[in-house]
């Protein structure tokens, strides 16, 4: 118990340690996104008085460029733990909105893509591990180095080209068929996995191959312990021993990859949706950048931020199970 | 140890002038320079020849090291070919491409292995496009080579402080690098990178990786956590050989494959973060020749290559050159197993037969 609170307390740390980042970047960087603000809005305005212009882009992005740095940090930071995040220099609405529409999509790939990697990564880095040196385990180390070194836009344009358009099996784009109402049917249900086809793949194609390795490696080392031949020798079912002996000691190891992936993955949501057009938080992300709108820009790194820690906590919670040592309160080395 | 190394050097040195009070001074100058000489020798044949031989014996490290080697002659190439200095002035083995480098409209688009003068065709503006790609190498290895250093060097100072010191110390330095480790990487090197603009590839190579040195410290902690146990450190200890000097001679040669093959693995995210960006344009003050994902950017947008597919090579090449390269790292990195495991080692001598791999397993994430 004392063990999640500490994680509990690290992710709220690390919240608080982002958002003060986000403060620092938007206020005191030289040419920071406040001071451009302002111009802007002089530029459009030019009979605005200074006091109105610092009260609209206080309004916009939460930083008060007129007030000394503590104020001014404290206001931000009240606004944020309110959920309240700007409003969009582009959009002329709420980040929180925006973001609130968005995420879930981004979610729902994630998590297809993340199950996909986890699962084909460390069940085919299992068989190849049983069948060392042979062809098979050969054959899918090459072709899991080789992908692993295809970044996943690569992969994204690769299939965009060969089954978007040359094929036109898979959408180009969008995040479900444009003729389906959105709701709880089989139609859309359906459409928004067809539509999540392509983006999850090009990241479960390039990813697979690393955890593949890895597991190949940890579980060819728990192979030779002692404890698997008295296993044997105890006369333990194959399944039993296959599961509970070697795979959960060579999954132990590769915690922190894991848990590194779920913040790669969230990160690399950025390039995949701008490539896919899927709006998602990272196409809302990139949409900012292009267009400067730093409320939309520091509200989705947050989030993102907030996202991955939560995904990360809750990987950590399951570690527990895997790990029963964990639990009764040893140490929690997760190498 | 200096000072014991010192101390050995002065014995050696003085005792023939006290033994034979000849006071030769070319003979004590003789013996100090075999000693150092030798030493280096030594320090050679165990620190590099036999791991360098160990490791050659892997199909994966030659093609690995052959490949990185092929993108080192290509920087060179472009080096040479852009360089004023000295007798390199007027030395120019590939141009770099300038639009309609080879006259008019009829030169734009042109398709691969049609003509010497482009081997790899023209882009939609006539660059040639083997100049872009040759011309890109110098920066693309730079900002490779600085991302790699930063994260090995920040990511071994904190993972071998912590977990040699233990306590306070640990548990600070852990929790500075659980913080960063869950903070998303990409999306504040984009933040962090359309903040400053940076230009410089000595600049742009860490930074592409600022928060990566993360995961490797806490790899790193566990592995000194162990290491530290050992008796021959314990010893050292005893000793009472200072905790700095302790952490360099007992604990990072221990360490130094892991840390190699990190090394090769963050170079591979910087490409990858790094051509990403450029791609995307986040990055977007490059020219032609500036990054390889400039010059896939130019081909999916200016010269839509994905929607005619005649122009499919000017996204292709570019990509295949980046996959290549990160192809070589991995195969290097996945080759240097047997420097790890003395088992692997051992049964590629054929000295000792014995089931079991790779103790020390890097994950590609």
């Amino acid at each position: 118990m004392n063990w999640f609170i500490k994680r509990i307390g690290q992710g709220l740390f690390t919240v608080f340690a982002v958002a003060t980042l986000t403060f620092v970047l938007v206020r005191t960087m030289p040419g920071s996104p406040s001071q451009r603000l302002a111009s802007q809005i002089r530029e459009q305005q030019p009979n605005m008085s200074t006091q109105e212009i610092n009260a609209m882009v206080a309004q916009r992005i939460g930083v008060d460029p007129d007030r000394p740095l503590h104020e001014a940090y404290i206001e931000y930071m009240v606004n944020l733990a309110q959920g309240n995040l700007g409003e969009s220099i582009n959009y002329q609405e709420p980040v929180f909105d925006i973001i609130a529409r968005a995420l879930p999509w981004t979610a729902f790939v994630m998590t297809i893509s993340l199950l996909f990697v986890f699962v084909m990564g460390l069940g085919l880095g299992a068989v190849m591990a049983y069948r060392e040196g042979s062809r098979f385990d050969v054959g899918s180390s090459l072709i899991a180095i080789f992908l692993s070194s295809v970044p996943y836009y690569v992969a994204a344009v690769i299939l965009i080209y060969v089954l978007a358009i040359e094929l036109s099996a898979f959408p180009l784009s969008g995040r479900y068929p444009s003729d389906v109402e959105p709701g709880f049917t089989l139609a859309f249900v359906g459409g928004a996995l067809y539509h999540a086809v392509l983006p999850a793949a090009s990241f479960v194609i390039t990813s697979w191959g690393g955890f593949a390795l890895g597991m190949r490696g940890n579980s060819i080392q728990v192979l030779g312990q002692d404890y698997i031949r008295v296993a044997k020798l105890r006369g333990l079912t194959d399944r039993r021993i296959a599961l509970r002996y070697v795979g959960r000691n060579a999954v132990l190891p590769m915690w922190t990859s894991f848990l590194i992936t779920i913040g790669f993955m969230f990160g690399s949501s950025i390039i995949l949706e701008e490539i896919f057009s899927y709006r998602g938080i990272g196409y809302y992300m990139f949409d900012s950048i292009d267009n400067r709108d730093y409320p939309v820009m520091m509200g989705t790194f947050l989030v993102i931020t907030i996202c991955v820690i939560v995904a990360v906590l809750i990987a950590d919670m399951t570690y527990g199970k895997i790990d029963p040592r964990v639990e009764a309160g040893g140490d929690n080395e997760a190498y | 140890m200096k000072r014991t190394d010192d101390d050995r050097a002065t014995d050696g040195g003085t005792k023939p002038a006290a033994d034979g009070g000849t006071g030769d001074v070319f003979a004590f100058e003789a013996t100090e320079d075999v000693t150092t000489v030798q030493r280096y020798r030594e320090f050679l044949h165990e620190a590099v020849y036999l791991p360098a031989r160990e490791a050659w014996r892997d199909w994966r490290m030659k093609v690995g090291l052959f490949l990185i080697a092929g993108y080192l002659a290509m920087g060179l190439i472009a080096w040479i070919s852009g360089s004023s200095f000295g007798i390199w002035e007027g030395v120019t083995i590939i141009e770099q491409p300038t639009s309609n480098q080879f006259g008019g409209f009829e030169y734009n688009n042109q398709p691969p292995f049609q003509s010497m003068e482009y081997p790899l065709g023209t882009d939609s503006t006539g660059r040639d496009i083997l100049g872009g790609i040759v011309h890109a190498t110098p920066d693309m290895l730079k900002m490779t080579f600085a991302g790699g250093v930063y994260v090995v060097v920040v990511a071994t100072v904190v993972g071998t402080v912590a977990g040699y010191k233990g306590g306070r110390v640990d548990s600070v330095l852990t929790t500075i690098s659980d913080v960063v480790m869950t903070i998303p990487g990409l999306p504040l090197v984009i933040v962090v990178a359309t903040m400053i603009d940076p230009r410089n590839p000595w600049i742009i190579g860490p930074l592409l990786v600022v928060g990566w040195w993360a995961g490797l410290a806490r790899t790193i902690r566990a592995q000194v956590l162990s290491i530290r146990e050992h008796s021959y450190v314990e010893a050292s200890r005893t000793m009472g050989i200072t905790t700095p000097r302790i952490i360099q001679k007992d604990i990072l040669p221990n360490l130094m494959p892991y840390i190699m093959v990190n090394f090769v693995m963050s170079a591979r995210q910087v490409i990858f973060n790094g051509v990403g960006l450029y791609f995307l344009g986040i990055l977007a003050h490059g020219s032609y020749s500036d990054n390889w994902g400039v010059m896939m950017q130019f081909a999916y947008t200016h010269a839509s290559a994905l929607l005619v597919p005649e122009r499919a090579y000017q996204l292709l090449i570019p990509m295949a050159v980046i996959v290549g390269l990160s192809f070589g790292l991995i195969l290097f990195s996945q080759g240097t197993d047997r420097l790890f495991n003395p088992r692997v080692r051992h049964r590629g001598s054929g000295e000792t037969e014995e089931e079991g791999d790779d103790q020390v397993t890097t994950t590609i994430t």
